[in-house]
């Protein structure tokens, strides 16, 4: 994290983001857009069009050697030697007690070459934790986050936008999976990930070609009614798409399995890796919290921090809470007793002077037709 | 932005019409805020103390109060604002409006910014 004496990070794209009128906000040691037309039009147009995002400040940390697979494979509770070469899959690296150090999307690029995607505000952590732990691995960490730039295009219309633009088969590409391959004419690797809940795709760069590639797809998406989104508009798209926020719903007091994440902790994986004990115990004995969503029945929004209650009894804490632009009506996401998480139980969330009806449901808020 | 309102550090400002003030946020605030989905005010006939927290302004990012940029009696609310919030945004000087406020004492006006200063506060740095 910069400390606040220190000048912020700016993405290779920030003049570009002024230029189109967006309010610029720090978020973890970065200058970022948080917002350019606006969180609903930006909301909207990734839900039905196509969204054009700089995520540039996001940490890109690639393991290469002989034995990178198992140096992964000790470090986080995923198993990334289980990974087909040029497929992802969702993972995360837990402190030895159990806690969440961060949340993290792993591609195999080759054999022996793996690139790990970490939040900005960890990114820092997550290198050091990895350097730490890949000793005595036959494995080099090679931390690009400063050099890697960062686009992505979500929404219905992203294949379109893209396809023409890339050699990449992005139609063929599957979700969870990567190629290499070249975007507007520069080298670039594209994954069909994100963090919307709609189709699309990231595109890693060089940060010295990222406006090049950031120029061809607003061009080639204008017509179709693509638009830039902010991070604004990408917390709510997550929400809606029941998506964990570090910071939010994930942390070093929170264990995967609290997180009903517990699918990508590989207990059943060969050999030790760090946390397995705590998570080993933390599985038997069952979680002291749930992640729930909430759907609010009444006036206001449920935000982080807000408390929330079973009748009398304090059950827990909302962690994201906004208006969902999709449905029209307030939703959240709170951690309660497991007591209390099953859907279609009323709890009431503390909004300012007022207890307001909130009822539990399945996590997400949205799904995409298919 | 209008000549002739005043303006408060917490970005609303007030039109005098006789001894009504008419309150609401400004272009400022709004544009701040982002789309703004949940307005909450007080009814008609409470009493307001002045830069006293009297209502909420929710937008999708963040919640933030209302203040009584005078004392006085609330008159009439916009209750436009409760099924069409984002007329804040789409016109915070006009349609945005918020309160109607019959005022205790127009001396306290004198605490209120001038166009000038309210403009140098909100200078983007």
């Amino acid at each position: 994290m910069a400390q606040a004496d220190q000048a912020l990070l700016s993405t290779p794209l920030a003049d570009r983001h002024r230029a189109l009128g967006a309010r610029m906000v720090e978020f973890a040691g970065w200058s970022m857009p948080v917002q350019y037309s606006g969180i609903l039009e930006e909301h909207r147009a990734v839900r039905t069009r196509a969204g054009l995002f700089d995520l540039s400040h996001m940490g890109e940390l690639f393991a290469e050697g002989a034995e990178a697979a198992r140096a992964l494979g000790y470090a986080l509770v995923s198993d990334p030697g289980s990974l087909k070469v040029g497929r992802a899959h969702y993972s995360m690296i837990c402190f030895p007690q159990g806690g969440v150090l961060d949340d993290l999307i792993v591609y195999r690029l080759s054999d022996e070459r793996f690139m790990i995607v970490a939040n900005a505000s960890n990114s820092a952590a997550v290198s050091d934790a990895l350097a730490d732990r890949f000793d005595g691995f036959r494995v080099v960490l090679d931390d690009r986050s400063l050099a890697t730039a960062l686009v992505a295009i979500q929404g219905p219309l992203a294949l379109r936008i893209l396809a023409p633009l890339t050699d990449v088969a992005v139609a063929d590409l599957h979700y969870y999976a990567i190629a290499e391959g070249s975007v507007a004419g520069i080298p670039a690797l594209v994954a069909r990930t994100g963090y919307t809940g709609e189709d699309g795709f990231e595109v890693f760069a060089e940060v010295g070609s990222a406006g090049t590639i950031w120029d061809a797809l607003m061009a080639a998406g204008r017509a179709g009614g693509l638009i830039p989104v902010g991070l604004g508009a990408r917390d709510t798209l997550r929400l809606e798409a029941g998506m964990p926020l570090y910071g939010n719903e994930l942390g070093p007091d929170t264990t995967p399995y609290e997180a009903g994440l517990g699918r990508v902790v590989k207990l059943g994986k060969e050999g030790d890796f760090v946390g397995r004990a705590a998570l080993e115990k933390a599985e038997a004995e069952g979680p002291r919290k749930k992640l729930v969503g909430l759907l609010v029945r009444g006036r206001g929004i449920a935000r982080h921090g807000y408390e929330v209650f079973a009748g009398d009894r304090r059950t827990g804490i909302v962690t994201s809470g906004t208006l969902s632009p999709t449905l029209g009506e307030p939703i959240a996401m709170a951690y309660v007793a497991p007591s209390d998480a099953q859907p279609g139980t009323i709890l009431e969330v503390g909004i300012r002077d007022q207890r307001v009806p909130a009822e539990v449901v399945a996590l997400p808020f949205y799904r995409r037709a298919t | 932005m209008a000549q002739d309102l005043r303006y408060t550090k917490e970005h609303e400002w007030v039109r005098v019409e006789g001894d009504l003030a008419i309150v609401g946020v400004t272009d400022y605030a709004a544009r701040q805020l982002g789309d703004i989905v949940f307005v909450e005010l007080p009814e008609v006939g409470r009493k307001l103390s002045q830069f006293g927290a009297v209502g909420v302004i929710e937008s999708v990012k963040a919640v933030s109060d209302l203040f009584a940029p005078v004392s006085g009696d609330v008159v009439e609310a916009n209750g436009e604002l409760a099924s069409s919030p984002e007329l804040v945004n789409a016109d915070p000087f006009g349609k945005g409006w918020m309160l109607r406020i019959r005022m205790a004492d127009p001396g306290q006006l004198n605490n209120l910014l001038e166009r000038a200063a309210y403009e140098e506060l909100t200078r983007e740095g």
